[in-house]
């Protein structure tokens, strides 16, 4: 009394028993991942959420803040800029000029301490519109030569400081060529204060990218010379102002580890510094100052940290108190269904 | 193609089917002429002229690449894409001294990407590949010297002969010679080909259906002339792939081979559809790509004037730069040039801005969703075995995104399995289920329902009285008729003819399977006639070529006796015809002609004393149509022998014609013996609804979506069906646009074309008008409305100048039905809605008639059913029943939407943040394209420190759980209004970006510069800073998503903070490798970050602070201006959700979107 009607030939053939079970059954798999239902934690911005995350961010925030500043206030830092005043009176006018003048350019700069400074006080230059980042300079060099002896010719990327009377320089490059070659020396009440200029570099700089037989070869031999010359029997890795400026600066105002005093210097103490100044910043407007500066555990003497730390802390404090009060003010539920409504213009991100 | 033998070509005089037809159609003087080149060799293959015309080979590839091609196509194919060849510009420039960062840096993703897209094309091609072996070598008998012999496919040559056996595939197009049935006929099944499960019927030539035996072929040679290799499938014969069924073997000549086969020739690529979302993206990028000219532009003016500086009057500026011995990059003599030059850098540096990775992400991301489409369960349909298939996946998120979905009837809301419920004979209603369509509207009513014969509805649908097995494609239950008790009915001798209508005029193939017997039919509805004489006693049982054979019950007797029809004519159906007849003579040798049709044509032809029982007929016609049934007119003629004869020449004249009007005038003969016919009932057939199918459509229109259907079916049922699936209610007010008029019937008397045209323009544009004075003035009273139109009506309403109202009337409508639609009116409304109104569409069928609407709509969605794989072949979307579209688009659609466009904001956040500190610092940098970071940081910012959150992102997030996404149907608006990917939102997103560089920059270079770092005077360096950046960078980015995701499971944790870990696995990794390879990250974490406190707090600062606006925003937000899946979240959160109130929310609903739609109408 009853049959089939395969009226779809061969497909639908299969479908009749659908009850017996299908080898080849094409149904999905049962897993929590396939059908998207994994346990999942779903948050939502709460009013309590909200002003505790607020809240939250404020509270550990300004005492960051607090303690940020008060560790750059401990700090003790002297800024001496001598650029212009190390230029004799007469030559004011024309200080590029009297900078490439040959000779020595003796300067002489007082500072006064005026807190205790403890040990040991760094000793840094700041130069100012100094571009060390500027792409051409920053690829200037030749890490291979730095670190190997056997690479003294490996000078591709350090033109034109790359060869000089037909031999490579080593160290080459805009980098190495523009060294910095101000020198200071300070004395307390005429007494020599000893400026320690071992260990102001990066370890990692001395022991792997500066080599120990590397020697300085054929440097400031050329046409221009740059900045300063190098001792030719001492090693690169022991060359560590070398090290330090080639460690290039992220601005165009910044400060390099000259050395550092290893003695505390006492309130009201007055330092002589006789510098030789040398390098020409003059072409550029650039500003050179001589820093003297403790650190905390933070380091130097900045009070952005601080200042940005309550700030936003500050802030946060300030809407978390204003989300209550407005959660206060206007009790509704968020649930609430008639904040339902299509026709504002939405652009939630 | 005309026969080698010389001698034309008899048509079967049984059978109408016109296989060869439309090649007859043409002249033969184009034979030989262009177009009609071909000749074929039959036997014949080593012929010297045949081996001279060189035809192809058998061999069939269907791959896109060779393994010689393979590398340039597919190279070329991917760089056809215009961001990728800007990546290898950049790669390229990368190589020259402009590159800001070393080459292999920037090729490394590039390479990446493009090899990752080529493997998988070429995974793809080698399975095609694989097909293709596997089709190449199945094997087939070919006449090989005098014998046949077993031959691999590939090596078929045309003018071979072929020897198919039952249920085996064609290897060629073949031109039948002869089969296993005397009279040469074969019957074959297209489904590869077009879907239709229907077996075809195909015929040999007279002359050649003798070659039965190897012998017989020894002698055998003709040549065939023919058209050349064509796309047109209808015209030719045997088709590749198509399978011989109920035929024990043919025997063909091959004609076309290989790539010259109609399946071949039509094989077409499916139109490529990009999603909006996407469309929208291109627009991102090219703001993106005008901003980063725009700062490429300013960093090289600036660079420029700071580069010309550098000398002046003989003096050197920056001395240490070396401006008198420079290159031409950084010349102060030619500044231009070298700002020039600078603005390529500048391009390339700040690249980041528009992201690589972004393409190869949405790409993985829709990947994934797709699977998770496919492996959706409750998209599984059991009964046919069937998931859900997502055959794209770049338009997974445009199913988030429909306005108007565009339904086909049949198949898609129905089942398209037709049963036999009721009938009508000599006057008296017969069937007494309730089909689904009672039962709505008896719901609707809250009475019971009066559909049909009163007495009909005594018994309920609960006690009928023998349930036995269901049989499929019959649920008619009546004690009156069933069981042989008809005899005793008072019009037994009309029910005996119906019935035997029923069992003999029909095109069905009986299938005897272990004494059951089953039936290959046309279509669904010929399958429940033929089910239906057999349950009632009309055992259909053999068809030949000349004679059809019945059990039947004998009226007297009571047994079963077998009673033979010789069937000398079938005139065969055609849409235009409505009807159809067979000609046969009983064992009585009566001459009989059966016929059955459309009432419209049907009632017109009988004779004067065969409308006895018209007038009941018509009012049970009327019921049935109302309880949403297909129904069908029943009626014969006795011929008498003279005018038979009369008839049958002038028959096969017309048949046999080769002149154009050749179908006219088959048809006016057929036209001539279909009279005077004697009414003898009405047959009704349900279409079944689907389940679930009511409750899914109104889901949808809850949520906003208009749904149109587009049926071929009568106005009437298409209106029941309406109201059986909720697509119109109670108090719905009807406009109904029609042709039905008196006016116009006038005019189509007179049959003045011009005089029809324009009146019935006239009168569509005048309902039109009135539709919408209508919708003017119920406006304020909210009435919905439904519009109803049929199919001819439609043909004007489209028309260039009706259009646009008709449109604007359509879419100020709920629901909107088009009745007796062809398949290219469908395509046709479809676009006039896509482009119309500008919205997404998403058309859903299951035929071979819903291609043009599948492939014309944004997103085509086949419904594997009934009707084979066509529709399912064209669509973007698979899925085995409507009810599943539900699912689709609420839950899928809308997770989709919201991820793809969460992600694309997100990601343009990202590398915004990242690409401007990149500008900030070069403004430090005297813009001299110095990267901030090391090159590496760069590289593998996109691939390894934000890219995993932002794919688990694309792929899991989920802003309310499936159950929820279907509780509040109105959340899907979110797509459809795109709030989450609107313009105030992608800008929004980023400046949060550039604000985030900002506080990135400012906030770190401020703290730790220029004093010293740590506490043993170390001061910020170059690398420190730029390691300091990058840290809070891959902070922030990844907190930031960690903020914007509404789904935490493990993977969100494990990829956002497994990322961040990550960025400092590597900085040690890396930076304990050789200076010379990891050259500014050397130690730089392990000896100078981390040791220093200033740096982690200045990572916190700069973290925190980033985070805070958008936290802000969204804190304010969904407090002050909730999104709705913010109010449901919260309703979830408080625990709201979980007491099951359904009917909370619908009407509010439908205020909203009554409110929003006038909203959007105002702007």
């Amino acid at each position: 009394m009853s049959s089939n009607v395969p009226s779809s030939s061969s497909g639908a053939a299969g479908s009749a028993d659908s009850s017996a079970p299908r080898r080849n059954s094409k149904r999905p798999k049962y897993s929590r991942f396939t059908q998207q239902e994994l346990p999942a934690c779903k948050p939502i911005l709460t009013p309590r959420w909200v002003i505790s995350a607020f809240m939250l961010v404020g509270i550990i925030f300004i005492p960051i803040g607090v303690a940020a500043l008060f560790a750059s206030r401990e700090v003790v830092e002297i800024v001496d800029r001598y650029e212009t005043e190390c230029i004799p009176e007469e030559f004011r006018n024309d200080k590029v000029n009297y900078i490439q003048k040959p000779g020595n350019k003796p300067c002489n700069r007082t500072l006064t301490v005026p807190k205790k400074m403890k040990q040991p006080i760094y000793v840094y230059y700041q130069l100012d519109n100094f571009y060390q980042n500027h792409r051409r300079y920053v690829k200037s060099r030749s890490d291979e030569q730095l670190r190997n002896n056997d690479s003294a010719s490996d000078t591709s990327d350090c033109k034109p400081e790359d060869y000089a009377n037909g031999a490579p320089i080593v160290p080459c490059g805009l980098i190495a060529w523009s060294l910095f070659n101000d020198t200071y020396n300070f004395s307390r009440n005429n007494e020599q204060l000893s400026l320690n200029k071992k260990g102001i570099s990066w370890k990692s700089d001395r022991e792997h990218k500066f080599g120990k037989d590397v020697y300085p070869k054929n440097f400031q031999n050329g046409t221009l010379i740059g900045g300063a010359h190098l001792n030719e029997s001492i090693p690169l890795s022991e060359q560590e102002d070398l090290i330090v400026w080639m460690r290039t600066a992220a601005l165009p105002t910044f400060r390099k580890l000259y050395g550092k005093i290893e003695v505390d210097l006492q309130i009201n103490d007055t330092i002589q510094v006789s510098l030789e100044n040398n390098y020409n910043t003059y072409s550029f407007n650039g500003k050179k100052k001589l820093v003297l500066s403790t650190t905390s555990w933070l380091g130097g003497k900045n009070d952005f940290l601080g200042i940005a730390y309550l700030t936003v802390g500050g802030i946060c404090i300030f809407l978390a108190m204003a989300f209550t009060v407005v959660y206060l003010v206007k009790p509704r539920r968020l649930g609430d269904p008639s904040y339902l409504s299509w026709n504002r213009n939405p652009g939630g991100h | 193609m005309v026969g080698g033998t010389g001698r034309g070509i008899r048509f079967s005089k049984l059978y109408s089917f016109s296989c060869v037809r439309s090649s007859f159609r043409e002249d033969r003087s184009q034979i030989g002429q262009k177009g009609y080149t071909r000749v074929v060799h039959c036997n014949d293959p080593d012929d010297p002229e045949a081996v001279q015309l060189n035809y192809r080979g058998n061999y069939v590839s269907t791959t896109k690449y060779t393994a010689v091609n393979f590398l340039p196509k597919s190279l070329f194919e991917q760089f056809r894409r215009v961001a990728n060849i800007y990546f290898l510009v950049v790669a390229c420039v990368s190589f020259s001294p402009l590159a800001p960062y070393s080459a292999l840096s920037v090729l490394a993703p590039l390479l990446v990407v493009i090899g990752a897209t080529m493997a998988k094309e070429a995974v793809e091609d080698w399975r095609r590949r694989k097909q293709d072996i596997e089709a190449n070598n199945r094997r087939v008998q070919v006449y090989r010297n005098n014998s046949f012999c077993k031959a691999k496919w590939k090596d078929l040559r045309v003018g071979d002969i072929v020897k198919v056996d039952k249920d085996e595939f064609f290897p060629a197009d073949l031109f039948l010679l002869s089969s296993s049935y005397e009279d040469g006929i074969c019957y074959v099944e297209t489904m590869n080909l077009d879907g239709e499960t229907n077996l075809k019927l195909k015929h040999a030539l007279e002359e050649t259906s003798s070659l039965q035996d190897e012998k017989s072929f020894q002698q055998f040679k003709a040549v065939i002339q023919c058209e050349d290799p064509n796309e047109d499938l209808y015209s030719f014969i045997l088709l590749r792939d198509s399978k011989l069924r109920n035929t024990d073997y043919i025997h063909g000549v091959v004609i076309f081979t290989g790539h010259d086969t109609k399946v071949m020739q039509n094989a077409t690529d499916p139109p490529s559809k990009r999603s909006k979302i996407e469309r929208r993206m291109d627009k991102i990028v090219y703001i993106l790509f005008s901003t980063l000219v725009l700062i490429s532009f300013i960093g090289s003016v600036f660079f420029g004037t700071e580069t010309r500086k550098d000398i002046s009057g003989g003096k050197y500026r920056r001395w240490y730069l070396r401006p008198d011995d420079t290159t031409v990059f950084y010349d102060p003599q030619r500044p231009v040039l070298a700002a020039f030059l600078h603005f390529l850098t500048g391009l390339m540096l700040y690249g980041y801005l528009i992201p690589i990775s972004l393409y190869v992400s949405i790409e993985i991301v829709k990947v994934l969703q797709s699977i998770f489409i496919n492996q959706d369960q409750d998209m599984y349909y059991e009964e046919t075995d069937k998931p859900a298939h997502a055959r794209t996946s770049n338009l997974n998120e445009e199913l988030g995104q429909i306005d108007t979905i565009l339904s086909d009837k049949t198949g898609t809301l129905t089942c398209n399995s037709m049963e036999f419920v009721k009938c009508s004979i000599a006057g008296t209603a017969y069937g007494r289920g309730m089909t689904e369509v009672e039962r709505a509207l008896a719901r609707r009513n809250d009475r019971p329902h009066e559909v049909g014969d009163a007495s009909s509805d005594l018994l309920g649908d609960g006690d009928e009285m023998d349930l036995g097995k269901p049989i499929k494609g019959f649920n008619f239950r009546d004690e009156r008729i069933m069981h042989g008790r008809w005899v005793n009915e008072p019009h037994a001798d009309a029910i005996q003819k119906f019935f035997r209508v029923l069992a003999i005029c029909h095109t069905a193939i009986p299938d005897i399977n272990e004494g059951e017997i089953s039936y290959e039919a046309e279509s669904p509805d010929e399958a429940a006639f033929v089910i239906a004489a057999r349950e009632l006693g009309f055992e259909f049982f053999s068809r030949k070529q000349t004679c059809i054979s019945l059990h039947e019950l004998d009226h007297e007797s009571g047994g079963k006796v077998d009673r033979t029809y010789k069937l000398l004519h079938v005139l065969e159906f055609k849409s235009s015809r409505k009807r159809m007849s067979v000609i046969v003579r009983n064992p009585e040798n009566q001459l009989l002609l059966l016929s059955k049709g459309a009432d419209s044509v049907m009632f017109e032809r009988l004779s004067k004393e065969g409308r006895m029982f018209e007038a009941q007929t018509r009012e049970h016609i009327r019921n049935y149509a109302e309880a949403g049934l297909r129904t069908l007119v029943l009626a014969y003629r006795d011929l008498d022998e003279e005018e038979y004869k009369a008839w049958e020449e002038e028959f096969s004249r017309a048949k046999t014609s080769v002149a154009a009007d050749h179908d006219a005038l088959v048809d006016a003969a057929c036209d001539k013996i279909e009279r005077d016919l004697i009414l003898l009932g009405a047959t009704a057939v349900e279409d079944k609804l689907q389940k679930g199918v009511p409750e899914c459509i109104d889901r949808l229109a809850q949520a906003g979506i208009k749904i149109w259907v587009l049926t071929g079916d009568k106005m009437e049922t298409a209106i029941n069906i309406g109201y059986a699936c909720s697509l119109l209610r109670q108090g719905m007010k009807q406009i109904v646009i029609t042709l039905d008029s008196q006016d116009i019937d006038v005019l189509r008397k007179q049959g003045d074309k011009e005089a029809i045209a324009k009146a019935s323009c006239e009168s569509i544009r005048k309902q039109i008008r009135e539709g919408k004075s209508q919708l003017i003035s119920a406006k304020e009273n909210s009435v919905s409305f439904a519009l109803i139109i049929d199919g001819e009506s439609l043909s004007f309403a489209l028309n260039k100048n009706l259009e646009k109202s008709f449109l604007e009337l359509a879419i100020d409508c709920a629901s909107v039905i088009c009745c007796r639609s062809s398949p290219k009116q469908k395509a046709l409304v479809t676009r006039l809605v896509k482009m119309g109104t500008g919205e997404t569409t998403l058309a859903i069928g299951d035929g071979a008639n819903d291609v043009g609407m599948l492939q014309e709509a944004d997103i085509g969605v086949g419904v594997s059913g009934v009707e084979g794989m066509q529709a399912v072949m064209s669509s973007d979307f698979a899925i085995a029943q409507f009810r599943f579209l539900e699912r689709l688009l609420l839950v899928h659609g809308h997770w989709c939407y919201r991820r793809i466009s969460m992600m694309i904001c997100y990601f343009f956040y990202k590398n915004i943040a990242f690409g401007f500190t990149l500008f900030w610092f070069e403004a430090y940098a005297s813009f001299s394209g110095q990267p901030a970071y090391n090159d590496w940081y760069m590289s593998f910012y996109n691939v390894f420190f934000t890219s995993l959150p932002v794919i688990a992102l694309g792929v899991f997030d989920q802003d309310v759980s499936a159950r929820l996404c279907l509780k509040y149907p109105l959340l899907y608006q979110e797509g459809v209004q795109n709030i989450l990917f609107s313009w105030p939102r992608i800008l929004g997103w980023m400046s949060n970006g550039v604000i985030s560089s900002i506080i990135i920059f400012f906030f770190t270079t401020k703290s730790i510069i220029p004093q010293a770092f740590r506490r043993d005077g170390q001061v910020t360096d170059f690398e420190v800073l730029g390691a300091t950046m990058y840290t809070s960078v891959v902070w922030a980015v990844n907190c930031q998503i960690a903020l914007s995701i509404n789904y935490f499971t493990w993977i969100q944790h494990f990829f956002i903070w497994g990322s961040i870990i990550f960025w400092y696995i590597f900085l040690v990794i890396y930076g304990s490798l050789s200076p010379t390879v990891s050259t500014t990250a050397y130690r730089v974490l392990v000896e100078a970050c981390a040791p220093s406190v200033l740096y982690w707090l200045a990572t916190l600062l700069g973290v925190i602070s980033t985070l805070l606006p958008y936290f802000s925003y969204r804190a304010f937000q969904t407090r002050f201006r909730p999104l709705y899946h913010d109010i449901i979240q919260q309703k979830r959160s408080e625990g709201l959700e979980t007491d099951d109130t359904p009917n909370e929310l619908p009407h509010r609903v439908r205020d909203k979107i009554q409110h929003l739609k006038m909203g959007l109408r105002r702007s």
